[in-house]
């Protein structure tokens, strides 16, 4: 432990060497780091990045050890990311696994990776993988004039080069470069609106075949494990810097209607009187109280009377929400129109019409989003957990009034985020509260803070009509979808700034919130046509990316509507699939998930138990598929979920949930199952418990009493399934089969009661609700 | 200045100078710098500050800390050495049982909850080595995890249970 520091001891060693005192949370990596950049023109951690993706040195650094650092700015969200990369670099350069390692991102260290989308192994490993490709080829070079031996005729094997002849004549890495660079320019992958541009280069050094591969598609355990069973890991939340106050931020008790920023009548600091030393901060509308014990800025925080301007009842509330949608007025456009849906649906046989229904939904972070900041007139160090180290830049840069060059972002992890939860409310927040305080402030969120200030998963409310024929084909499929637009910046930006959000209009997040062609074109359908109806943002909630944005209510609906086709045309759930799918990836999830629940052919809804207990099972396809995002790389899931119902209390138990998934070459198999777990359980719980609430004036769930989550008692056991398909491209992993299995447990219900819900989360009161009315209450 | 008091902590006995109505948890973590209890809603709801307290888990982030003076507090950081003790085993072994067993599983994704989910499964193998798949269920119902990793925790308890199984038979 290193409590005896001064500040600007501190700020030195932040910026220019790492001394590896826990409390500050630095790894033996950073060190490594920090060291190279000492001798380097690279000026690794001395000077703001990112650094010139065109040369190999931004990417990797070769030590003395023979060990080599990669510098990717993909961070850890704790799925794992990372391990892989470190994967395809030590498969590339032919290392070991253990002679990779990865430091700390960071805007003063780390390339510009933003870990979101399902970026990390599809775009951040491919440009590795050729980065890497590249440095093989300078040390074999090297290696080749040292040793006196063609190129052709050396091997490599854990980062030492031996005559493939005389394997006594060998030299390592760490001996040809050890912290020297590599100085060599190439020609870096790089991508426009998720696509990968061919490299014009005809001398870029050609990757390892991928059949010659060993380490990547391997199931290496994560090297974090350790640390974290036994407390050794470091979140954000356990930074300490000397000198550093406890900050928590004062805002209304969940968020109002979008467009009006909270705004202060008056503070009355008279009820914090008796707690020492606490220090209000106020800028515009943004109140914050910090103190030196951590109690005392709980306690001030809570006891401060604050006055806000009182909030117009703008919202609908959570039970008036999809009305709202409906009346609202909307800005329309065609996704997609091919063929003549309309002419088909109106001569049709069998027309099939219903309404679907989706919540918002919590990231729910287990913890509250924290950070660290010190900020002086010279710069700014800001610890936080935002998925892009790069992106929060510019925020905090018009909010501090400093250059970006003079703010450096790390990263230290948080918990689960799963997308947008409120790490640009918290390390705004104590960048600000540092500067008006002069001192560094670890800025820490409460319970009610994260659950009220969240930007929800969106809202959804589709409409979908379809025909089918008496063989089981599709004829004609209509989805029209309402939803609203995103924000616009952070709340904290917003009262700090002393602006309103701006947007009034239907731009925002268009790409994210909007329905897509990929979500339905896996079904060979002659007659498609998808409308999108969107509505401002104003008057409802914050919306952010959540694990595959609206991807569970949209493959709730149209999974659902497959399922009541399939029903209409008296076929298996399984085999209607077959009959309008040709695509041998989608088929082949189908038959991995299916054959592992040993699926046997029936009509849905054709084994109905007349006990208090009915069981039933689902199937349902998923993935994510932003084109902005991921291009070409599109991951295919499935899932079959079985469950039952008890008629008498409302409850569904999940009793186990198959996951199927095609991500292209899985780097590390055995990451992309615990990411199947972790999605089988996210989807239950979505399927079955999370909503949040909200009346007309505020969001009202605000704690895990009020905001459900699925718990350990309830959880079903999950069977996860990986289709390796190593000579294609890697696509996301962590977040197709979600949607796949909220689809499949709302299919499973009508399968155990023949009763249709077209609302999640399926809660008792509306499943009594629904079995009462015999049909779903909310069917069209 | 508040008066100080003495806890004792992982067997080693700590002066603590912050008032006695301040939650354990922000004296464990601001005052005592250890970072397995953590903050996760303050409200003991979610189980992310968990510790024994005389071999009982407890909710630190809503138990004030003049309260469990005189108790015993293990924290994640002493658990090898409470479990050690408790077996009476001869050396202290790196890590609990199910501290091995959830990295067997490879059962943490962001691994904030696992401390509270090692100091429940912890209390109950101490309470009942050999637990049954509904007792662990109703025993753990109380700390969330949002990664889902349930299914993994599981396994890890009746691996777990199976490893201690073999220290007692010897």
């Amino acid at each position: 432990m290193d409590n005896s520091d001064s500040r600007s001891i501190l700020a030195r060693r932040e910026f220019l060497k790492a001394t590896g005192a826990v409390v500050v949370g630095f790894s033996m990596a950073d060190t490594a780091a920090a060291q190279v950049s000492s001798a380097t023109p690279i000026r690794r951690g001395v000077v703001s990045g990112p650094p010139d993706e065109g040369e190999i040195d931004s990417y990797i650094a070769v030590h003395p050890d023979n060990t080599v650092t990669i510098f990717s700015g993909y961070v850890d969200l704790g799925q794992g990311g990372p391990t892989a990369l470190r994967q395809i670099a030590a498969e590339e350069l032919d290392l070991d696994f253990d002679q990779v390692l990865t430091v700390r991102a960071d805007t003063f260290v780390s390339t510009n990776g933003f870990t979101a989308a399902s970026r990390t192994a599809g775009i951040g490993g491919t440009q590795l993988r050729a980065a890497a490709a590249e440095a093989r080829r300078v040390l074999l070079t090297m290696a080749s004039e040292r040793l006196r031996v063609p190129v052709q005729e050396l091997t490599v094997a854990k980062g030492i080069v031996s005559v493939r002849t005389d394997p006594t004549r060998s030299i390592s890495y760490g001996e040809l470069l050890g912290d020297k660079e590599f100085n060599r320019r190439y020609e870096p992958v790089s991508y426009t609106g998720g696509i990968e541009l061919p490299r014009t280069n005809p001398n870029n050094a050609p990757p390892k075949a991928r059949t010659q591969y060993k380490i990547v598609g391997a199931r290496i355990p994560r090297p974090e494990m350790y640390d974290k069973v036994t407390g050794k890991y470091v979140y954000v939340q356990h930074v300490r810097v000397p000198g550093m106050l406890h900050g928590r931020l004062v805002w209304p008790r969940g968020q109002g209607p979008y467009g009006v920023s909270p705004k202060v009548i008056a503070i009355d600091e008279q009820p914090i009187k008796d707690i020492p030393g606490v220090r209000v901060v106020r800028r515009h509308n943004f109140v914050g109280v910090a103190a030196e014990r951590e109690w005392d800025a709980v306690r001030a925080a809570k006891q401060l009377k604050v006055t806000w301007a009182p909030v117009p009842t703008m919202l609908p509330g959570d039970g008036g929400l999809h009305d709202s949608y409906r009346a609202a007025k909307t800005k329309d456009s065609v996704v997609t129109n091919t063929g003549n849906a309309d002419a088909v649906l109106k001569q049709a046989a069998h027309v099939v019409s219903s309404t679907y229904r989706g919540p918002y939904e919590s990231h729910g972070t287990m913890a509250p989003n924290c950070a660290v900041a010190d900020v002086t007139r010279e710069g700014a160090l800001v610890m936080c957990s935002d998925q892009g180290i790069y992106q929060i830049r510019p925020t905090l840069a018009k909010l501090l009034n400093l250059p970006l060059e003079k703010i450096r972002v790390q990263y230290y992890p948080g918990s689960n985020t799963y997308g947008s939860s409120c790490y640009r409310e918290s390390a705004p927040a104590a960048a600000i509260m540092s500067q008006e305080l002069g001192k560094p402030v670890r800025l820490q969120l409460s319970r009610e803070d994260e659950f009220g200030w969240d930007n929800y998963g969106p809202a959804h409310l589709a409409d979908i009509r379809a025909a089918v024929d008496t063989n089981g084909k599709i004829l004609a499929f209509e989805y029209q979808a309402w939803s609203h637009a995103g924000p616009a910046g952070a709340t904290v930006e917003h009262v700090a700034l002393g602006t309103e959000p701006l947007v009034a209009d239907t731009s925002t997040g268009v790409g994210l919130y909007q329905i897509r062609v990929s979500q339905n074109d896996m079904y060979d359908i002659p007659n498609r046509r998808l409308i999108d109806h969107r509505l401002s943002a104003n008057g409802y909630l914050r919306i952010g990316p959540l694990r595959a944005p609206l991807d569970p209510p949209y493959f709730f609906a149209q999974e659902g509507m497959m399922d009541e086709l399939a029903y209409a045309a008296k076929l298996d759930s399984y085999e209607f699939r077959r009959r309008n799918i040709s695509h041998s990836r989608w088929l082949g999830v189908l038959k991995a998930a299916t054959d592992a629940a040993r699926w046997t052919p029936r009509v849905a809804a054709s084994n109905i138990s007349s006990g208090k207990i009915a069981s039933g099972r689902g199937i349902a396809l998923g993935t994510h598929h932003l084109p902005m995002n991921q291009g070409d790389r599109i991951t295919y899931a499935a899932a079959v979920a079985e469950i039952e119902v008890n008629k008498e209390t409302g409850a569904i138990a999940v009793k186990h949930v198959f996951g199927a998934m095609d991500c292209g070459l899985a780097i590390n198999p055995g990451i992309v199952e615990s990411q199947i777990v972790g999605m089988a359980i996210h989807g239950t719980s979505l399927a079955l418990k999370e909503e949040v609430h909200f009346n007309q004036t505020n969001v009202s769930s605000l704690d895990w009493g009020t905001y459900q989550t699925l718990r350990f008692a309830e959880h079903p056991p999950v069977t996860p399934i990986v289709v390796q398909q190593i000579h294609e491209k890697s696509s996301g992993a962590g977040e197709e089969v979600l949607p796949a299995v909220v689809a499949a447990i709302g299919n499973a219900f009508f399968d155990a009661t023949g009763v249709r819900l077209r609302e999640f989360p399926l809660t008792p009161r509306r499943v009594q609700a629904a079995l009462k009315a015999g049909t779903s209450s909310r069917s069209v | 200045m508040a008066r100080e008091f003495q806890l004792r902590v992982n067997e080693t006995m700590r002066t603590i100078t912050s008032p006695p109505e301040t939650p354990l948890l922000y004296v464990l973590t601001d005052e005592l710098a250890l970072q397995g209890p953590r903050f996760g809603c303050g409200l003991g709801q979610c189980g992310c500050c968990s510790v024994l307290a005389d071999g009982v888990e407890i909710r630190s982030c809503i138990t004030p800390a003049g309260k469990v003076v005189g108790k015993s507090i293990t924290t994640l950081e002493g658990l090898p050495s409470y479990y050690s003790a408790k077996m009476k085993l001869a050396k202290t072994p790196e890590l609990h049982p199910l501290q091995e067993a959830l990295i067997s599983e490879q059962a943490p994704q962001c691994g904030y909850c696992y401390n509270g989910q090692i100091i429940k499964g912890a209390e109950l193998l101490f309470k009942n080595p050999q637990p049954s798949e509904a007792q662990i269920r109703s025993a753990m119902n109380g700390h969330l995890c949002r990664c889902g990793t349930y299914p993994r925790i599981l396994s890890a308890i009746q691996r777990a249970s199976r490893a201690i199984a073999e220290v007692i038979r010897g």
